[in-house]
């Protein structure tokens, strides 16, 4: 099977990834795939989730091929389609990370090969959200009546369409903390809204005292005409350790990373900050993934 | 009142009851340029029966098939097409959103990959006149994808 898009996968189907990961990262369980190859195809840049798909692999017993666009054939003009039919024959899983939206879904639609989504432009990055699920469970011990709140650009962060997805499912209460212009897109909102009974509210200035999750996620400057309104509204939106002050002391700081500048460095080390741990879980999670596909 | 009149055709197709506007967009879904060498007419913003105005073409020499109607009915859906042959109305029939368009359409998604790579569009109705691109995810109007 593939996973494409989080849309594709129902609650059941959710809950037993993150199960299997719980067990994994407890040492209850170790998937084995031994004699099989993941081919990691990312056409733009990723740290975390290249990386943690290749280190997922190695300890399921694969083995792992990397496919670099700066050297390939795409620098002679060949297709997107044509290269993934090419790697259809030389591995048994594809994580593919591609700037164009649709672009993985094209993927699995041409190929017969188990296809895993590693972020498609502004749309999905299911794998993300099962990290950022498991987390938030892993952390708070469940999603249900939770106050998360998910702040930053939520009109171009494509981790933040799809959490925002998930905690509907599982019934945590969503609040949106984004500046004016960058919120996450109302008829989104409405659908979620419509599927999952979701309450959802929103605010443009940086608000979190009664959150139990405060999910950050990068404000880019090139989405702003004025670079004085971007260094202004990023200034507004950093978070600070003094504005932990009003904060509920088992708050957990999460975020997909990388970071720049929205987190003040002095907080890396506060117990609330959590999200290197949740960088972390990218490995059990993604391995539980490889599992879940390659069975299917 | 005065009158408008159009020459009957005796092969061809008759697009009724368009959504007043949209006449123009039909004969670009046709394919109907300024090098057709046959009689075409498009009338304008004319009293309907039911109500308000519509928009009516007659194209001479071309029979419009399913897969154009389905496109018709993305901006004009409840438009009439009646298929003529000899004169007569041999085919008449009123044009519905269909619930899935498979290599029809476009998506009006700049950033989607079926804007990019040769691949066949497919959009699903999701709710009223709205439908999903399976490649994108977003969630469109249906009068967008003509």
């Amino acid at each position: 099977m593939d996973l494409i898009s989080i849309r594709d996968l129902e609650k059941k189907e959710i809950k037993e990834i993150l199960d299997s990961a719980e067990e994994i990262e407890a040492g209850k369980k170790k998937p084995d795939l031994h004699g099989k190859i993941l081919a990691t195809l990312f056409f733009e840049p990723s740290t975390r989730t290249k990386l943690s798909f290749q280190s997922a692999a190695m300890r399921c017993g694969m083995q792992t091929l990397d496919f670099s666009p700066e050297t390939s054939s795409l620098k002679k003009g060949e297709s997107f389609h044509d290269t993934i039919k090419t790697v259809e024959g030389y591995a048994d899983v594809l994580a593919i990370r591609h700037p164009k939206e649709g672009a993985v879904r094209l993927a699995a639609d041409v190929i017969s090969k188990p296809v895993v989504n590693g972020g498609d432009g502004g749309n999905q990055h299911p794998t993300q959200t099962l990290i950022d699920l498991f987390s938030i469970r892993k952390i708070k011990g469940k999603m249900e009546q939770l106050n998360v709140t998910l702040m930053g650009d939520l009109k171009h962060a494509r981790t933040m369409r799809s959490l925002v997805y998930g905690l509907a499912m599982f019934g945590s209460n969503v609040t949106l903390v984004s500046p004016k212009g960058l919120e996450m897109d109302s008829t989104y909102l409405e659908e979620v809204s419509k599927k999952f009974g979701l309450n959802v509210k929103m605010k443009d200035k940086p608000e979190y005292a009664d959150a139990d999750v405060l999910y950050v996620c990068r404000i880019q400057a090139e989405r702003f005409a004025d670079p004085y309104e971007a260094k202004s509204v990023q200034a507004k939106f950093m978070i600070k350790k003094e504005d932990l002050k009003d904060a509920k002391k088992d708050l957990a700081i999460l975020h997909p990373l990388p970071k720049i500048n929205e987190i003040e460095n002095s907080i890396d080390e506060m117990p609330q900050a959590q999200y290197f741990k949740q960088a972390h879980y990218g490995v059990p999670l993604r391995m539980a993934v490889l599992e879940h596909v390659m069975k299917r | 009142m005065s009158t408008l009149n159009v020459d009957t055709i005796d092969m061809g197709t008759v697009v009724d009851h368009i959504k007043a506007g949209k006449g123009g967009k039909v004969l670009e879904i046709l394919g109907i340029d300024k090098d057709y060498k046959h009689r075409i007419a498009l009338v304008m913003n004319v009293a309907s029966k039911k109500g308000g105005t519509k928009d009516i073409v007659k194209i001479q020499g071309k029979i419009v098939d399913d897969k154009t109607a389905n496109l018709i009915a993305l901006i004009s859906p409840g438009a009439t097409i009646n298929i003529i042959k000899d004169e007569k109305v041999s085919k008449k029939f009123r044009v519905e959103l269909p619930e899935k368009l498979d290599g029809l359409g476009t998506c009006p998604n700049p950033n989607c990959i079926t804007n990019i790579e040769q691949c066949k569009n497919s959009f699903t109705k999701v709710d009223g006149a709205n439908y999903r691109c399976h490649y994108c995810e977003r969630k469109f109007q249906a009068d967008e994808l003509a």
